[in-house]
């Protein structure tokens, strides 16, 4: 189900030049991008919202459906990060404050670390 | 009878309270915690344990050779415990709240119900009071559904009569609300200064829909200002004890003495607040308060 050249970034909106979203599970959206092509799809998240718990792990199920090799975005809770493991997405955390694009480019540039473990404790 | 010791604050003296209602009781009575998360009641009623049970809650368990990753079970769960991600099954049973939906509308009969350990119930005596508490599992974040086991057993206890006086654990949240929904009675203890009466506002909206008799004692009186009296003047809620602030008792408090047995001034206090609590939780009066 995953293609390496695409990825997800959450977005605080549905464009490239958006500020990356410092939430997971309680993103505003995603934005995948195929990476060859910089072709991008907006993956609303507004349905989290309405969960009291488990908003990271219905993230992971909703990224996971998009097929992407890897997700880049702020933090990432201990369930959300193993659920994300189990379907075998990559992630790239502490990336708030930048734009899509921008965290797009470093990716591409090899600049992003792959995460070993969650960076932010559960509730 | 049974009466719920209750606030909105913590530290305002429920455990005080209703130790020594339990010390002066008249008859068959029962002591009972219901702050599972941080029970302390046995420090000052010192009961011999007779007898203790862990206590369990249903959660999912899979066969996963039975599975179609129909995503049923998935869908069906508000809190996410279980998920259906492609062809991966993905459970966090610490976030389970035991409904059985996801059991119910498997299709294939892939989920049985297996277990959670959620703490331990725990009985026995007290010189004349009996003793029940439930202490929740390190690490377990729900207190509702152990509550519900104690509370289970609390009825086997009671049904050959005898009453009984639950500790509730502090605040206005589920653990409170089911602590104190099957009692007969609820007493607010509170204290007379801003945080006290502030807790003490949201206790009384929180409980008042409940339709049960409730009662304020006041704490630490003489402490802070007259703000508490006129709430509960505005609302007819009776105050039915107060407790003075009062160096002696909080040396004695913490020694884990029973604050009743301290002086007959404060014996009569407790003795006052007994017989007052008979009389609110009379039939025919429950509307009136719920009204009130």
């Amino acid at each position: 189900m995953s293609n390496m050249s695409r990825i997800a970034v959450t977005s605080e909106g549905p464009s490239l030049d958006d500020l990356v979203d410092p939430r997971f599970g309680r993103a505003a959206g995603f934005v995948v991008v195929d990476l060859e092509t910089m072709h991008t799809q907006y993956i609303d998240n507004g349905q989290s919202q309405v969960l009291a718990q488990g908003a990271g792990i219905q993230a992971a199920g909703l990224v996971a459906q998009a097929g992407v090799s890897c997700l880049l975005t702020g933090s990432v809770g201990p369930k959300a990060f193993k659920a994300l493991c189990a379907v075998g997405i990559k992630v790239g955390q502490n990336l708030e404050g930048l734009t899509v694009r921008s965290a797009v480019e470093r990716y591409k540039n090899g600049q992003i670390e792959i995460a070993p473990a969650a960076n932010r404790s559960g509730r | 009878m049974i009466v719920a010791v209750a606030s909105g604050k913590g530290g305002t003296g429920k455990t005080t309270v209703a130790a020594s209602l339990a010390s002066i009781w008249h008859g068959p009575v029962l002591g009972v915690d219901l702050d599972v998360e941080e029970p302390n009641l046995h420090l000052f009623l010192q009961p011999v344990i007779a007898g203790s049970e862990a206590a369990y809650m249903t959660v999912p368990a899979l066969a996963e050779s039975k599975c179609t990753y129909c995503g049923a079970c998935s869908e069906l769960c508000q809190f996410k415990a279980i998920n259906v991600i492609g062809q991966i099954v993905l459970s966090f049973p610490e976030m389970c709240h035991g409904c059985g939906g996801c059991i119910a509308v498997c299709p294939e009969k892939a989920l049985s119900a297996g277990q959670r350990e959620l703490g331990e119930v725990r009985w026995g005596q007290a010189g004349g009071v009996g003793f029940l508490s439930g202490q929740l599992r390190i690490g377990e974040a729900m207190s509702p559904p152990l509550m519900r086991r104690v509370k289970a057993r609390l009825d086997q206890m009671l049904t050959n009569g005898g009453d009984a006086i639950i500790d509730a654990p502090p605040g206005v949240s589920c653990p409170a609300v089911n602590a104190v929904m099957d009692s007969d009675v609820i007493l607010l203890v509170t204290e007379p200064t801003p945080f006290g009466v502030y807790d003490f506002q949201l206790a009384w909206e929180a409980f008042v829909t409940l339709g049960k008799p409730l009662g304020a004692v006041i704490n630490r009186a003489g402490l802070g200002n007259d703000a508490i009296y006129r709430f509960c003047r505005e609302k007819g809620l009776p105050v039915l004890a107060e407790i003075p602030y009062d160096r002696a008792i909080a040396e004695a408090y913490s020694c884990g003495r029973v604050i009743a047995t301290l002086n007959p001034g404060i014996e009569a206090t407790f003795v006052t607040l007994r017989d007052k609590i008979r009389h609110l939780a009379q039939p025919g009066r429950s509307r009136e308060a719920a009204h009130a």
